[in-house]
């Protein structure tokens, strides 16, 4: 186990095994995104109140729960790549970045324009849109941040420190805006978070999530080998493999 | 054991020499301490500027107004937190010194508040009376400015340790501190509200208290790991 994880640390491999795992990830997440397309925006019923509008939680759900979760890994692989002096768990962190960011963006998107028919506004002031437009926020930061520095080593440092400090903050934002919220309206927005969701509407978006999950892996495996490349541009191994 | 301590002051006395420095500086240049203050007014006259004279409508958005130019008043002033020390060498020499860097930035992150933040605790009730705030509400007004400015000193100052070594790093600095202080303005501002609307502050005059507290403890080490990537090289 511990012999596996020291040879992935190892660009050359990490390289290659990216590239191998790659379409073991794309191939099912496409597949999957297609029965969940099926299941969601065909076979389930519409919703009573919602109507058709409702179907678009198939996209809006998982990117949300993805946006927080890929936060979450670039915390993560910033501070194994502090405590451990790992490169590579940079390299994954700088990776991670970009995609969390773009989910964030797709389910701000998403979330106004589900919220157009639902509230009749583009944008309201709900604390879960909110806490997502804080969090798009902390990734553009650690992003700017990364990007300031001309060192590598230097730049993963840096935006390891702030992914972290960024990740015991996000429970504080999260909780704050709930609470901010909650004072100035009542829970009439709460119907949205139904406590019950029906079976036929339920399973098309577990296997949404599932093929969202998949995809991140995927577009982390492409954005991981660039990273690896751009890192090691100068290394042998890199000139032996493309010669 | 002993002859090795011996030489150098124990560790209260070396931050009792970082402050004094440090303040001492500031009452030299204290043209340059009197300028997120008066920040801090310009802020708020623009609002009755650009929304309205009347005080009726000045007084809902008071809480507000004062907290986010307070945010940025202190924001203002984080730029040049570290910056002299590190261009003249001076934050190289204490993290070579073997003293506890996370303290003594923790001393200058104090200097910080005294000199923004405790002249905002005492000039908001002032400004806030010009925007019709009831005098009633001066104390909570204070006592959110008083722990809510800690908070953002420590979090500002983690951010300003990041950026010391960027060049133009003072655009970069809005933008990574100022997501992070979201919280601290959210409750700043809801206990002066409450406060105006005669309701119970003791709340979020609480979280308050728990946000200082818990960013004062675990900040500096985040400050001084910042601080050692921005001084190598």
């Amino acid at each position: 186990m511990w012999l596996w994880f020291h040879k992935l640390s190892s660009p050359p491999y990490a390289y290659r095994t990216a590239g191998l795992v790659r379409p073991w990830l794309f191939w099912p997440a496409i597949l999957l995104m297609i029965v969940g397309a099926i299941g969601g925006l065909v076979l389930a019923p519409e919703d009573y109140q919602q109507k058709d509008a409702f179907r678009i939680i198939y996209v809006h759900v998982p990117s949300a729960s993805l946006s927080l979760m890929i936060y979450t890994v670039m915390a993560v692989a910033a501070g194994v790549g502090m405590i451990w002096r790992i490169k590579l768990a940079h390299a994954v962190a700088a990776a991670c970045a970009p995609i969390g960011a773009w989910f964030t963006v797709a389910t701000l998107v998403t979330g106004s324009i589900y919220g157009k028919p639902m509230w009749g506004t583009w944008w309201e002031w709900d604390p879960r849109l909110t806490s997502e437009l804080i969090l798009l926020f902390l990734y553009l930061g650690y992003m700017a941040l990364r990007a300031s520095f001309d060192d590598t080593q230097r730049a993963d440092r840096a935006s390891a420190i702030l992914a972290i400090v960024g990740v015991v903050n996000v429970p504080i934002v999260k909780y704050s805006v709930v609470w901010w919220n909650s004072l100035h309206q009542g829970p009439s927005i709460s119907k949205l978070a139904a406590p019950s969701i029906e079976g036929s509407m339920l399973w098309p978006l577990l296997i949404m999530m599932l093929a969202f999950i998949l995809y991140f892996g995927a577009v982390l495996c492409d954005r991981l080998r660039g990273e690896i490349l751009r890192r090691e541009r100068n290394a042998s191994w890199l000139s032996e493999s493309l010669a | 054991m002993q002859s090795s301590v011996q030489t150098t002051p124990g560790l209260g006395k070396i931050l009792m020499l970082v402050l004094a420095r440090d303040l001492r500086l500031a009452v030299r240049h204290w043209d340059q301490v009197l300028q997120p203050l008066i920040f801090f007014v310009i802020v708020t006259t623009l609002f009755p500027l650009a929304i309205s004279p009347a005080l009726d409508e000045l007084r809902k958005i008071s809480p507000g107004v004062l907290w986010v130019a307070a945010m940025l008043a202190s924001l203002l002033a984080l730029e040049s937190l570290f910056r002299p020390d590190v261009e003249d060498g001076t934050m190289e020499q204490w993290v070579l010194s073997g003293q506890p860097l996370s303290l003594l930035l923790l001393a200058k992150t104090l200097t910080h508040w005294l000199l923004t933040g405790l002249p905002l605790v005492l000039m908001a009730p002032i400004v806030g009376t010009a925007l019709g705030m009831p005098q009633s509400v001066w104390p909570v007004l204070a006592a959110t400015l008083a722990l809510g400015t800690g908070s953002l000193s420590v979090l500002g100052a983690i951010g300003a340790a990041l950026t010391v070594s960027v060049r133009r790093g003072s655009v970069l600095l809005a933008l990574l501190v100022l997501p992070l202080e979201m919280p601290v303005l959210i409750f700043g501002a809801r206990a002066v509200d409450l406060a105006m609307h005669g309701e119970p502050v003791a709340g979020p005059l609480n979280l308050l208290a728990a946000l200082l507290l818990f960013f004062v403890s675990l900040g500096p080490f985040a400050m001084a790991a910042a601080m050692r990537i921005s001084v190598e090289s």
